[in-house]
């Protein structure tokens, strides 16, 4: 990944109607510099400020705000998966009509932690996490029970991916 | 194979921080007061278990579909299973692949044993993205589908 600086004065041409443009490619570079590498010392926000050229209460209320407006998910350690407990992968085959009832009672298993619909004849997956694999075909069965559908349990067999990091595009 | 137990102390430091770090000046110095540790024991953990691979990376997590990054598409293929660990490997490596795992088929009516997220802004851009898997895969993929997410019908921030 591409640590793409930020500077006031040489970012984008011309410089009196633009601070719009600038502040977004603030928001850029808080965005897509620090995903891989939010610093691991005492005033992490302070280095990042420093990195930038900005102030550290800035850079901490822009941070803010990118979360409070959704495009940030949250600033932390991504875990490898399985690690202080178990997840699966689950899906069904739901008849149309009965998807937002089926969606309900899944919703419903504190286990469960996302649900997509997607466009296919298994048209409901979903991501279920527990202390251990036997408590969520525990959950599972009584999905199944409930709604009178099977689910497919897709465990991880082996996890291949080696996220070196994903580019934002400058520029919508 | 990175050693994958966690301590007690570890895992009080996972349950405090994996819904995300505090927004603050200091926020080791907050994840340690809120687990009474000290600062110094949260911050070499924490290395330790980067080193490890336990955490994958410290950093900010874009939410893509928000950026939009609409056009999500879950692929999946049926790949030889002889091949699926070299393979596997190097689709995991695309930048435009998010997640990538090796998943047990379901026969007769799920054939599928590789799974690989794919992000692009709208649909052509993603096609355009799994063709190039495609080429990758070569004759040890024996069909593929893409599975493009319709709704959110729930997402909560945990995820260990």
């Amino acid at each position: 990944m591409q640590n793409h600086k930020y500077k006031i004065d040489d970012t984008l041409p011309g410089s009196n109607d633009n601070h719009q443009e600038q502040q977004n490619y603030f928001e850029y570079c808080l965005l897509n510099n620090y995903q891989h590498t939010f610093p691991l010392t005492d005033k992490p926000f302070a280095h990042i400020a420093d990195d930038l050229h900005a102030d550290t209460e800035i850079v901490i209320n822009k941070m803010k705000e990118l979360q409070d407006r959704g495009l940030i998910s949250r600033i932390g350690a991504v875990f490898r998966p399985n690690t202080i407990n178990a997840s699966m992968l689950a899906a069904m085959a739901v008849p149309e009509e009965s998807i937002d009832e089926v969606a309900d009672i899944v919703n419903s298993y504190v286990e469960v932690n996302h649900n997509y619909e997607r466009e296919h004849y298994f048209n409901l997956w979903f991501v279920l996490h527990a202390v251990d694999e036997e408590h969520i075909h525990v959950a599972l069965d009584s999905m199944e029970s409930r709604t009178g559908l099977k689910t497919l349990r897709l465990p991880i067999i082996d996890d291949f991916h080696i996220d070196l990091g994903f580019e934002l595009q400058w520029k919508q | 194979m990175p050693e994958t137990t966690v301590n007690n102390i570890d895992r009080l430091i996972i349950l405090a921080t994996q819904a995300g770090l505090p927004v603050t000046r200091e926020p080791y110095h907050d994840i340690a007061l809120r687990t009474g540790l000290d600062q110094d024991t949260v911050m070499e953990r924490m290395k330790m278990m980067l080193e490890r691979g336990v955490i994958r990376r410290i950093g900010v997590v874009p939410n893509h579909y928000r950026l939009g990054y609409r056009a999500n598409g879950m692929s999946v293929w049926d790949v030889r299973d002889d091949r699926i660990d070299e393979l596997g490997k190097k689709i995991g490596a695309l930048e435009y692949v998010s997640h990538c795992y090796h998943r047990p088929r379901y026969l007769p009516e799920w054939p599928y044993n590789l799974f690989a997220m794919v992000h692009g802004r709208d649909r052509e851009s993603t096609e355009q993205h799994v063709k190039q898997i495609a080429g990758l895969l070569g004759d040890a993929a024996r069909g593929y589908d893409i599975l493009y997410s319709t709704r959110i019908l729930k997402k909560t921030g945990l995820r260990i």
